[in-house]
């Protein structure tokens, strides 16, 4: 598969992130560039630039980072951006390996990212609920880290669990899912160079309401299957059970790829709300990544495997 | 203080919309605007209409009379908060797209329970006048106005219906409402 190199990429394509600040912010920004004392777990990161990009304009930082799925810290949208920082502990951090792979363990944070080259990639973000925005992801492609840990041929999904501590997240109290949380892909999904394992959004590290330290980016797929703060991976021969989809399956499918052909059964996805543009737009196949990842999918029923 | 309960609680009651128009102008309405001012209109609808719900019972319960003259106008401003909750989903949210709208009434179960629930109250705002209670005949009003029940039991269930997976604020109405509703059927009982 091809990622379009994007042949007539300008610097203004991946706009920094300072530009659509507003300018006191940028202003502030300045300041603390000149005295670096910085703002907490926001430290910038080195990565390979605009590997990935869009001609979609990026949603603010501002926006991204206090609109908020993550029910571990609350079920408002505003909940997580209050209560992950400070609360969620990002380091030390380790990531256990498991399953159907000839090189299973326990690997810290840093030695699991470091052999990689963390690249850049802006992507829409298409939340089930019918909004949607735009985030430049850093990140590294997921199949390349896979491979590190050898699946064997029985490997036919990959399982990932989020963290579930009860001290460092509020919203545990509350049995709303099943925690933790769980998500899966088809071992193809996975591999596909789309999809990544982001640290960081904006050029700096994830903050805690987006995932920190590593989540999951899986951009043609609702957002609820791009999970956050994973602690588990785990390869395995049959399918995973996965929180949406254990919580209601007529409504959240395993697959949940982004279609506006198929309706979530309470509400419409033939249309979306672009955070930070008030008309609503257009819901495109795959998100609009359907000729890359369409494939995957040749010869299934979509409307039966949603 | 009876003489200033009415003029008070109008006065209250427009705090809601005062404070959501605020946040509109001081560009407080956050990430998503359009959704602030569906779920803030929609959320105090429902309080409204449950208060209006309210006003006979606290009357019984307090003894205090004067609260009956305030049914009406509460009854009013629930209507007045549920058509500006529409208002914002067909003019904001949809853009006026009829057929969308259309789809949704038929398609969506709580768009279907919101828009019955709004049919529902139109006949009482219509009605709410002292020339249309003598028109109709205390009686013939009366019954009429008991749909309030039902529009007041779509109006929760609109709402739990469209919530995600977190149900413990429509729970909440829902046990609200069960509370008015079940007084009025005690009373029955023991008449």
């Amino acid at each position: 598969m091809l990622i379009r190199p994007a042949p007539d990429l300008r610097e203004c394509d991946v706009t920094d992130r300072a530009l659509y600040l507003d300018r006191r912010r940028f202003l502030a920004l300045a300041a603390a560039a000149l005295f670096p004392v910085g703002r907490a777990g926001a430290a910038p990161l080195d990565y390979a630039r605009g590997v990935v990009t869009l001609d979609d304009k990026p949603t603010s930082f501002e926006a991204a980072s206090t609109y908020n799925n993550y029910y571990e810290f609350g079920t408002d949208k505003a909940d997580p951006a209050r209560t992950a920082p400070g609360r969620l502990k990002t380091r030390p951090w380790s990531v256990v390996v498991e399953g159907e792979c000839a090189r299973p363990g326990t690997i810290a944070f840093e030695d699991l990212v470091k052999p990689h080259r963390l690249e850049e990639r802006v992507y829409r973000m298409r939340c089930v609920e019918g909004w949607s925005m735009v985030i430049p992801w850093v990140g590294v492609p997921l199949g390349e880290l896979l491979k590190r840990f050898e699946p064997t041929s029985k490997a036919k999904f990959v399982e990932f669990v989020s963290l579930a501590d009860r001290d460092q997240m509020p919203g545990l109290r509350v049995p709303i899912l099943n925690w933790p949380y769980t998500e899966g892909l088809r071992m193809d999904e996975a591999m596909h160079p789309l999809t990544i394992l982001a640290v960081g959004m904006y050029g700096q590290e994830l903050p805690a309401q987006n995932g920190a330290p590593l989540r999951l980016v899986v951009p043609w797929k609702y957002g609820f299957k791009s999970i956050k703060s994973i602690v588990r991976i785990r390869f395995s021969e049959t399918r995973p059970a996965t929180a949406w989809n254990d919580y209601a399956p007529r409504e959240y499918g395993f697959y949940s790829n982004v279609n506006p052909e198929v309706d979530h059964p309470r509400w419409s996805q033939a249309t979306e709300r672009r955070i930070g543009e008030f008309r609503r737009r257009p819901t495109l196949p795959f998100n609009g990544y359907a000729e890359q990842v369409a494939g995957l999918y040749a010869g299934m029923d979509l409307r039966v495997e949603y | 203080m009876a003489r200033w309960l009415k003029p008070g609680v109008f006065a209250l009651s427009l705090m809601p919309l005062a404070w959501l128009a605020w946040r509109a102008f001081s560009d407080d309405l956050g990430v998503n605007p359009v959704e602030t001012i569906n779920r803030t209109t929609g959320d105090w609808a429902l309080r409204f209409l449950l208060l209006a719900l309210a006003v006979t019972p606290l009357r019984r319960v307090t003894g205090w009379a004067p609260l009956a003259r305030l049914r009406r106008m509460v009854g009013l401003f629930a209507f007045f908060y549920v058509c500006l909750h529409l208002a914002s989903y067909v003019g904001l949210d949809l853009f006026f797209d009829w057929q969308a709208l259309l789809k949704d009434v038929a398609k969506r179960t709580y768009i279907t329970l919101g828009m019955g629930c709004f049919v529902l109250l139109l006949p009482l705002a219509v009605t709410s006048t002292d020339g249309m209670i003598r028109r109709l005949g205390g009686r013939a009003w009366r019954r009429l106005h008991r749909l309030v029940f039902p529009a007041s039991v779509l109006a929760v269930a609109h709402f739990w219906l469209m919530v995600k997976a977190d149900i413990r604020e429509p729970l909440l109405y829902a046990v609200i409402l069960s509370l008015l509703l079940g007084s009025r059927l005690w009373r029955r009982g023991r008449a």
